[in-house]
């Protein structure tokens, strides 16, 4: 287990200077400059550019990314921020904390309804509940986040009232409660129809008619021997979803005007401002790489017969 | 400890399969005694039936599987009028039953030891768990595991298919049960294994004075286990008796011809094999007459007319057959 983490590690680290590679050449494949706008003269151009570097070769370039990085060093906003250093930006101004936080409400809120719900579908398999959910699930699942969030935007902060339009004030906890829901929606109605479909196939497995015969409760036949069999394609599911949570966070954040990372991600492309596309790219691939080994781990506890290591296997 | 009495007494029971094609008789009206301490063997081809008539007595039956009739008197008791929670008390508790297939019975999962315990805590809440587990462990040993202790912490995939086979029947009998259901036991284990799953319930069954359902369709092991045996054909017993008439004076040809398909040690060489031919009627439309009649080679007129009623041979072997009731008029001629 400890040998197969720490290789784990390694691959990660390979991982992340890959996507380093790829993002540099494809950001500087975009045309443009940071540094251009109507008014600037190509004298200030070429000086900016030999301020900060642009004018290396691009290997000089990557490597100076790599090396700097490896020094916990992210560089400067080259035009956002001008001058500002890229890890006070992300981490320093909240930006990163507001996107945590209201991707980890969003996935808590998809797991605990999720589960449930796809639980109680398949238990009552065929039922106008059933029936009622597989809508509601269907309907979810196509539904775009910018439309339920502009839906609820109109419905219940214009009409109704009820809810905060602006979440200029994060510390107003009612402020969460429509981005959550905007963000959380699909994922709840995905994680159901997984769960149900994994369930169902658990039911009639022949360990539950075992169970049947030993008399153990219904319930527990539920609870106990089913769903945690049915659990695996769930939680295969729960790696990318953390990492699509908090990255497709862009639209919500934009329609609810949060300052969060998703919103500063898209604008730091729209800016060509290279050192924060640099950072959050590899903020977010390093969080699908974690998320990843967190479920690889989760797994051996749901499935004792996982091994990791090649001897045993 | 000798019971007197009926330990399970089916009367007429009826299961029926409600299929969209229509109402499918998968038990068709048998009736069996089954006394204390005895063991009886339910034979017959996939699909007579003989699965799903046991699966009634443990209230197993699965949807669209329903009882239509008769009753199941399990020591003077109706278990057909058991509410859910009083069917689930009694299923594991009073009936237990294994499975054909041991590779896929056990909940991969949790520890054996795990499952074990669970089968007893279900019905005994008052059980400490030291006891639950002390049982336990006792109960590995006497189905032959060794290391009981360390076996109770591993999960179903490092045991072999013999060893879960081993603790597929500790579970069932850990509560005590009057009677053991064993559906095909052995069907999926290879030769050597049979044999000793067989030894291990033989063994069992005298220790704890369990009855057993033995459902197979290996004579073999009918010949080695049973008291008494029950022939069943098309969803209805054709031939029932001590398992020493089954097998040196079987009455129905149904019976004879199973006997004569099953290869013998004391065959002469190059002696052939005789099959049945043909194939298993459409329960979805049961033929008039006898079922087995269209595949009887001692089929009468009257056999594809009428159904055969039962001849009661003596000793409390029967046969449902027209022969038996020609055979009488032409002695009486």
């Amino acid at each position: 287990m400890f040998s197969y983490i720490v290789k784990r590690i390694l691959a990660a680290i390979a991982t992340v200077l890959l996507v380093m590679t790829i993002t540099f050449f494809l950001m500087n494949a975009i045309p443009g400059s940071p540094f251009l706008t109507e008014k600037s003269t190509p004298q200030q151009i070429e000086l900016a550019n030999e301020k900060y570097g642009l004018n290396e070769p691009y290997i000089i370039q990557l490597k100076n990314y790599v090396v700097n990085y490896f020094k916990g060093d992210l560089g400067v906003s080259l035009k956002m921020q001008e001058g500002a250093d890229v890890g006070t930006i992300i981490f320093g101004q909240n930006k990163f904390l507001i996107s945590i936080k209201l991707g980890l409400l969003s996935l808590l809120t998809s797991i605990i309804l999720g589960i449930p719900l796809g639980c109680y579908a398949a238990y009552h398999r065929g039922s106008w509940i059933d029936g009622l959910l597989r809508v509601i699930t269907t309907v979810g699942v196509a539904v775009p986040t910018f439309v339920l969030a502009a839906v609820l935007l109109i419905v219940f902060a214009v009409k109704l009232g009820w809810l905060p339009t602006l979440s200029g004030s994060l510390d107003n906890p009612l402020a969460y409660i429509m981005p959550v829901i905007s963000l959380a929606f699909y994922d709840i109605c995905y994680i159901a129809k997984l769960t149900r479909t994994s369930m169902l196939d658990a039911i009639n497995q022949d360990y539950i008619r075992t169970a049947k015969a030993k008399g153990v409760k219904n319930k527990w036949i539920v609870l106990k021997h089913a769903l945690r069999n049915s659990l695996i394609p769930v939680v295969t599911f729960l790696g990318p979803l953390t990492a699509g949570i908090i990255t497709g966070s862009f639209v919500v954040e934009t329609t609810f005007s949060i300052p969060g990372l998703g919103k500063y991600f898209v604008e730091s492309v729209l800016n060509r401002d290279y050192p924060i596309i640099m950072a959050t790219t590899v903020l977010l691939a390093s969080l699908v790489i974690f998320m990843n080994l967190v479920v690889d781990i989760v797994y051996k506890f749901i499935d004792p017969r996982i091994t990791y290591t090649s001897k045993e296997a | 400890m000798e019971q007197k009495g009926n330990l399970l007494e089916i009367k007429n029971l009826k299961v029926s399969f409600f299929t969209p094609a229509g109402e499918v008789k998968a038990v068709d009206d048998i009736s069996y005694n089954m006394g204390y301490n005895e063991v009886m063997g339910i034979v017959g081809e996939s699909g007579s039936g003989k699965s799903v008539e046991a699966y009634s007595v443990i209230g197993l039956l699965q949807n669209p599987g329903k009882v239509t009739g008769g009753s199941i008197i399990f020591e003077g008791e109706d278990i057909l009028a058991y509410n859910e929670e009083e069917m689930r008390k009694f299923r594991g508790n009073k009936v237990s039953m294994i499975f054909q297939n041991p590779m896929t019975c056990l909940n991969p999962v949790y520890t054996i030891g795990n499952q074990l315990i669970e089968a007893l805590t279900c019905h005994d809440k008052s059980i400490s768990k030291e006891d639950a587990r002390k049982r336990s462990i006792e109960m590995l040993e006497k189905v032959g595991i060794n290391n009981a202790e360390k076996r109770m912490e591993q999960y179903p995939h490092e045991f072999s298919g013999g060893m879960r086979q081993r603790a597929m029947i500790a579970m069932a009998l850990i509560c005590k049960p009057k009677l053991l259901i064993a559906d095909e036991p052995t069907t999926a284990l290879d030769v050597t294994i049979q044999a000793q799953i067989l030894e291990v319930m033989k063994d069992l069954q005298k220790q704890e004075n369990t009855s057993i359902i033995f459902i197979t369709h290996n004579l073999g092991v009918v010949a080695e286990m049973c008291d008494k045996v029950s022939v069943m054909y098309a969803g209805k017993i054709v031939e029932q008796g001590d398992v020493d008439d089954i097998f040196y004076k079987p009455a129905h040809p149904y019976t004879k011809g199973l006997l004569e398909s099953m290869p013998r040690l004391d065959a002469v060489e190059h002696e052939r094999l005789i099959p049945i031919e043909g194939t298993p009627i459409d329960l979805l439309n049961p033929p008039q007459g006898c079922n087995f009649g269209p595949r009887c080679k001692s089929c009468m007129k009257i056999c594809l007319s009428k159904k055969p009623p039962v001849a009661d041979l003596g000793k409390g072997h029967i046969s449902a057959c027209w022969l038996h009731f020609m055979k009488k008029e032409e002695e009486v001629k």
